[in-house]
């Protein structure tokens, strides 16, 4: 499965994309994945703020419902709303077209995530 | 995989929503061997049971079934239970919860005490085969005949060699059959259902699928719609209530709670608000003030609707009635619709 190499991740399967001070958030392919059945989404509105491992917004499947951890913590600058009615992009392109959120960050702090290689790891462990 | 009292058990082999699909479409097979089937036997069998069941035992024929509940003295519910009539005709068996079974069978002999009846627990394997294509399915390993067996009905039969007790039965809304059979020979049988259901679209359904189809039939879950706290009056089970066929274990309580008029009832329900209600989800009033809650509630992979059942106060009971349900920090629309939510397909005699 790809990993893509310049994200970070959390234990919670988010990944975020961090340029400047900008934040970019969504799940991963593997989450996506585990989920399956995705009947359910629920992102929050622009100008909300939320504290770093914090939940932002939920996840349902026909059996459960996830919280989404916002990896970072900062105020909401953009949301992808069209994302809530259609799964198709978070389906097809996680990292991409499937992004949720855009943070305005506080701290750029990461060293409480993962990079590429160790969530990748934290993927496999989780399988057995 | 999951532990589900005690049993590893899986919720899903592929994808929930396909499962479910495929049942309805096709054919899938359930492994239920969780289930506890205990034998009542004994000349004393009939009346023993006519005494702890809110059912009326003594209009069953041999081999036919009969859904019942296991009240407690207070009126509310150790359990339902299906009761079937064996030949001979003072033998019967009951098929419990998992999780109630060894408090059922405890309760059941304590109360064997008084009358010429023996209550064994039987560990043996059970698999259901449900949807459209399972009398086809099944007619490969037995041979025609199958039209014989009506709906809640039980017969001998032997699949691969294996002696079984065959059942028109099942926990789906569609048409299919229930397999009791022992346990050593459990996975000759899955396999050769498995073979015999690939061409016709077969699959494996796990626990998650087996709860949303019996939700969309809005049929009752132990631990959900009925448990210690609730009578099966308000649950909706009047229909396996027979108050008039004599005395039984929780009798009075219930002449009682039927004689002050129900406070709550058990509704059916459909969100109006986009968001999904779940099991444990409170029922709230305009001031967000707690009115009941939800018992089980889940997106119907049928309909594409988001659907539950909830206990509500019978004043607001009525179908169409808007619900508010509290959705995390904000309440949710539902409305009141009839169950089941999905039409029932399941081959009623005549």
């Amino acid at each position: 499965m790809t990993v893509p190499a310049d994200l970070k991740y959390t234990e919670s399967h988010e990944w975020v994309r961090l340029q400047g001070k900008e934040a970019t958030v969504g799940i991963t392919a593997h989450a996506v994945q585990a989920i399956k059945d995705i009947v359910f989404l629920e992102l929050p509105k622009a100008g909300a703020s939320f504290e770093k491992m914090k939940p932002f917004g939920v996840i349902e499947s026909v059996k459960a419902v996830f919280d989404l951890n916002a990896p970072l913590g900062g105020k909401v600058t953009a949301v992808n709303t069209p994302l809530q009615d259609n799964f198709a992009d978070l389906q097809a392109d996680p990292f991409g077209k499937g992004w949720m959120i855009k943070l305005e960050v506080g701290s750029t702090d990461t060293s409480h995530l993962m990079d590429a290689t160790a969530y990748e790891k934290f993927c496999e462990n989780e399988h057995h | 995989m999951v532990e589900f009292c005690g049993w590893e058990m899986p919720v899903l082999y592929t994808s929930l929503s396909e499962e479910h699909k495929a049942t309805r479409a096709s054919a899938g097979l359930f492994d239920i061997c969780h289930m506890g089937q205990v034998a009542v036997t004994g000349p004393g069998a009939e009346v023993f049971l006519q005494s702890i069941t809110t059912n009326d035992v003594s209009r069953l024929k041999p081999g036919q079934m009969q859904y019942s509940t296991l009240p407690a003295p207070d009126g509310t519910l150790f359990d339902d239970i299906i009761v079937t009539r064996l030949v001979p005709t003072t033998d019967f068996l009951v098929v419990v919860n998992a999780a109630n079974t060894d408090e059922d069978v405890a309760w059941m002999r304590q109360q064997a005490e008084k009358f010429e009846a023996e209550v064994e627990y039987r560990p043996a394997g059970m698999l259901a085969l449900q949807g459209p294509a399972s009398d086809k399915i099944l007619t490969k390993l037995v041979g025609p005949g199958l039209d014989q067996v009506p709906y809640y009905h039980l017969v001998p039969a032997e699949i691969e060699g294996v002696n079984c007790l065959l059942s028109r039965s099942g926990y789906t809304g569609e048409d299919g059959f229930e397999i009791c059979l022992p346990n050593d020979s459990t996975l000759k049988v899955w396999e050769a259902l498995v073979a015999a259901g690939k061409p016709e679209g077969l699959v494996t359904v796990g626990l998650g699928a087996r709860n949303t189809l019996r939700l969309e039939m809005g049929y009752a879950l132990y631990g959900h719609e009925i448990d210690r706290t609730t009578n099966p009056l308000e649950a909706g089970l009047s229909w396996v209530v027979k108050l008039d066929k004599g005395p039984f274990v929780g009798r009075q309580s219930m002449v009682a709670v039927k004689g002050m008029g129900l406070k709550r009832q058990l509704v059916g329900f459909e969100m109006v608000d986009r968001a999904p209600a779940r099991d444990g989800y409170k029922v709230v009033d305009a001031s967000g003030k707690e009115i009941g809650y939800v018992t089980s509630g889940a997106p119907s992979p049928t309909l594409g609707k988001n659907i539950g059942m909830a206990y509500v106060p019978s004043g607001q009971a009525a179908m169409g009635t808007e619900l508010l349900i509290q959705i995390r920090n904000q309440p949710a629309k539902a409305r009141i619709v009839p169950r089941p939510f999905v039409p029932s397909r399941v081959k009623k005699n005549k």
